[in-house]
């Protein structure tokens, strides 16, 4: 596994001349090996400000800024971004370079040969899910928005730094594409596990990427600092509360899926059952319905009384067990499918469609008094797609 | 008052010559005096574009790096090209004297103008997000300018190269005023005679359009990113 | 260089030789080639001055009064792209010496033909200009002029031509300094300039070469600098406002660049 590295903002401070307010104002944080930090708030609150004082882009007028524990004062600017993969909204591809030379930029400047480089750069662009032979020697003006993208944060990787610094790297895609290039990305992270500050001013981005946020408001002051659970679930202040947005119990729900939490045991039933062994089975379950399954295990409806009004169990469904929620949900999708129901009551599916459990408004309401730190975040949160 | 100052020229030929016509025949017999005037011509230009180029681009690239240099460089040569070629010839005449020398002078300096107004603005016309991104990354700032400014910058470069090469190759036309000779002597010594106005003067804008398309070739090779725009 | 072996330039003879310039411009003075003759002085240049600026303005009014009506009709109706674009590049290769004398030669000498050879010089850049100006007005603007009813000859009279009159007015400009700079040799066709004494150095003299060199330099950096006034005046108020260069969303872009270490 690559090494990540931890950075820490040790009172950072940035002033510019001319102007009272600072930038940024004694900014204190460490973003631990491995982690996400997502730098989030409203324009103006020096988010961007904050994250270009690590490569030095922008520099620090007081405190420090420490990469495993060294300044970055210490460093000279040029090499010390060499090591941090940058990567920003508007990609910044050089027009006049191939995608295979625009990748190829860092290696070059630090004397990589050319086997050397010329497989880096197949490997990186199999990595964000281009094909080399096809890519290799286009030029960015031959490329679509998210191709681009994708060529961004190749560029980035391409000296594996263990460090990664993306500004709104995602901002100017559409939001269909957007969501499919998040995903890719922590699916990426799931495996190369860098150090990453990224900066976005939309919240449900943060959350979704976040391993933690920190919010910062007008004038460069933290907010709050905490994992994205935490932040919706105990908000410091109501400049924070007003931020994350009136939903936030939903999109709490929206980090947890339908596997990670204890879900209500069912009663299933199958058609031509003998009663008296159905009813009995309620007496186990944890809700009063019995769902009635086919000889596969798969839900077909809940049993209404007159079903059981015989000896056997009949076809007399009160509802279709519609719509059904699937393990990989997350849990704000499946709540949205149980309001949907009429018995409030949602049938867990696994992949081959057959009953795990039943999810209830009760089990979510239950979810929501746990405590942060059992919620996942980043990339652990994300499951990848088969 | 003005005395009109009526040249003869003597010729020989028939009718056609005598009527200052345009004569095939008279072109054939007399192609060769016009080499000599057309080299000096070609020097002229080439020589004056080449030093021009030079001084202009280093001046550019000062001015590039301190942005207060831009400003007194912008006028200077902003009121240089409102003095007329023919003017600047003459002005020099009493400093420099009669000669190449005065009228590779007046040719520089106009492609001076050219060269310098089309870096700066190439330069500054380089996309920011990609001078931001090769900083991201490490580039010093020589390593910026010739990997990533100077590049992308070229297609205004050559833009500049091109005009100042087409200007003056017309310039150097008058650059006989300053005793340079060139094409625009042999103009202007039979300025009536058609034949001779077809050639002097064909061969002038010819040099003008062969110099022109050897430059946009060599641009195509050097930008070869223009063409793969979807 | 400087005769007789001397490096250094000799400054007293320059100076003297353009003080003896300027003071054949305000002096007449007895001609070299008939010492009866006097040539020079106030009205002598004054006269010539008036031809010079007779002769350029017509040129220039016949080549824009062509060249602006064409570049927007063909601009509006987004024609003739490569002549336009390219009128600039052909005029530029064509030199203006070969351009007059081709006239001469061809149509032969005095004021209308040497005026229609400069009004064929000032065509090309008005046309280029006015063209490049009406296909930049934004298709947005366009849009909404002809949704709220306007033909297409209110569309170019009422917007495009407002909008694009800076750009138009550059061309003239660059028009005008050309036309005045070669009015200077309008007299190879007999058509009297102040660029006379420049032709007719035998009658004029050193003195008279070189004073009239200085004064078309004068004229003509004061005609560039009068349109470029003229050009900021003429400029719509609205357009002057978002005169600066659209900027990308960059946001604290010269703080950037004033702070980025190099």
């Amino acid at each position: 596994m690559p090494e990540a590295a931890t950075l820490e903002f040790r009172g950072a401070i940035k002033r510019y001349p001319g102007h009272e307010e600072p930038a940024v104002n004694e900014l204190s944080l460490t973003v631990p090996a491995g982690e996400i930090c997502v730098l989030v708030g409203p324009s103006g609150c020096g988010k961007t400000t904050a994250m270009r004082m690590v490569n030095r882009m922008i520099d620090i007028t007081g405190g420090d800024i420490l990469l495993d524990d060294r300044s970055v004062t210490d460093r000279e600017p040029a090499e010390l971004r060499r090591e941090i993969g940058y990567a920003i909204q508007q990609i910044g591809l050089f027009p006049h370079l191939t995608v295979g030379d625009n990748i190829a930029t860092v290696p070059r400047l630090l004397g990589w040969d050319k086997p050397r480089i010329a497989e880096r750069v197949d490997e990186l662009l199999e990595l964000v899910s281009l094909d080399p032979g096809d890519t290799r020697d286009r030029y960015p003006a031959q490329l679509s928005g998210g191709q681009r993208q994708r060529i961004g944060v190749a560029r980035a990787l391409a000296v594996d730094p263990p460090l990664m610094l993306m500004d709104e790297p995602f901002g100017a895609i559409d939001p269909i594409n957007r969501e499919s290039l998040q995903n890719e990305f922590l699916r990426l992270q799931q495996r190369l596990r860098k150090t990453i500050v990224f900066v976005t001013h939309d919240i449900d981005e943060a959350i979704k990427m976040g391993d933690r946020i920190a919010i910062l408001k007008e004038g460069g002051h933290l907010a709050q600092y905490a994992s994205p659970a935490e932040l919706l679930m105990y908000p410091a202040d109501k400049f924070v509360e007003d931020f994350v947005g009136a939903d936030r119990a939903l999109k709490r729900l929206a980090l947890q899926r339908v596997r990670d939490i204890d879900l209500w045991k069912a009663a299933t039933v199958r058609v031509g059952e003998p009663v008296p062994g159905a009813r009995a089975k309620l007496d186990d379950a944890d809700i009063d319905y019995l769902l009635v399954v086919d000889d596969d295990g798969r839900p077909r409806g809940w049993l209404s009384d007159r079903g059981l009004s015989g000896e056997r169990v009949t076809e007399e469904f009160r509802s279709k067990a519609q719509p059904v929620v699937e393990m990989d949900d997350v849990l704000r999708d499946a709540l949205s499918d149980l309001l949907e129901s009429e018995t409030r009551y949602g049938a867990v599916v696994d992949d081959g469609g057959r009953v795990q459990g039943i999810l209830s408004l009760e089990v979510i309401s239950h979810v929501l008094q746990a405590p942060p730190e059992e919620v996942p975040h980043g990339a652990d949160a994300f499951v990848p797609e088969d | 008052m003005t005395l009109a100052q009526v040249q003869i020229q003597q010729r020989e030929g028939g009718t056609c010559e005598a009527n200052n016509g345009f004569c095939p025949d008279w072109i054939a017999d007399n192609l060769d005096r016009y080499v000599d005037p057309f080299l000096q011509h070609v020097f002229l230009t080439v020589t004056s574009v080449a030093i021009g180029f030079v001084i202009a681009f280093a001046l550019a690239l000062l001015a590039h790096r301190k942005r207060w240099l831009l400003p007194p460089l912008s006028a200077s040569s902003q009121i240089l090209y409102g003095i007329p070629s023919v003017a600047l010839f003459l002005l020099l005449l009493p400093i420099t004297g009669r000669g190449s020398v005065t009228g590779l002078i007046a040719l520089v300096s106009y492609t001076l103008i050219f060269v310098f107004v089309n870096v700066t603005t190439g330069l500054d016309g380089v996309p920011k997000d990609s001078v931001d991104a090769a900083r991201g990354m490490g580039l010093t700032e020589r390593q910026l300018l010739w990997r990533v400014e100077v590049p992308l910058a070229l297609p205004e470069i050559f833009a500049g190269l091109r005009i100042a090469t087409t200007t003056t190759v017309g310039l150097a036309a008058l650059a006989f005023f300053a005793g340079a000779g060139g094409l625009g002597e042999e103009i202007t010594r039979d300025k009536g005679f058609q034949s001779n106005i077809a050639v002097a003067g064909g061969l002038a804008v010819l040099l003008a359009l062969v110099l022109d398309l050897l430059i946009l070739v060599v641009q195509r090779l050097m930008t070869p990113w223009r063409r793969a725009a979807m | 260089m400087a005769k007789g072996g001397d490096v250094s330039i000799p400054l007293a003879s320059v100076f003297s030789e353009f003080g003896g310039a300027i003071e054949f411009l305000f002096k007449a003075q007895p001609s070299d080639l008939d010492p009866n003759t006097k040539v020079g002085g106030v009205s002598e240049m004054l006269g010539l001055l008036l031809n010079h600026v007779a002769l350029s303005g017509a040129a220039v009014a016949i080549g824009t009064a062509i060249a602006i009506p064409l570049g927007l009709y063909l601009g509006h109706h987004g024609k003739g792209e490569f002549a336009a674009i390219n009128a600039s590049n052909v005029g530029r290769a064509i030199p203006t010496l070969v351009l007059l004398t081709v006239f001469i030669a061809y149509i032969g000498v005095g004021f209308v033909p040497i005026m229609l050879a400069l009004a064929l010089l000032a065509l090309p850049p008005v046309l280029t200009n006015t063209w490049v100006a009406a296909r930049q007005v934004e298709r947005e603007t366009v849009d909404a002029a002809r949704g709220m009813g306007m033909t297409d000859s209110q569309i170019i009279q009422r917007v495009e031509l407002p909008l694009s009159l800076p750009t138009i007015f550059a061309g003239i400009r660059v028009a005008a300094v050309n036309v005045v700079a070669t009015a200077t040799i309008a007299p190879l066709g007999s058509v009297d300039s102040l660029g006379t004494p420049i032709i007719s150095g035998n009658v004029y003299g050193a003195d008279g070469r070189l004073g009239a060199a200085i004064a078309v330099s004068v004229l003509t950096l004061a005609v560039s600098g009068a349109l470029a006034a003229l050009q900021r005046a003429i400029t719509p108020k609205g357009l002057k406002m978002g005169a600066e260069k659209p900027r990308r969303r960059f946001s604290p872009n010269l703080r950037r660049r004033e702070t980025a270490t190099p």
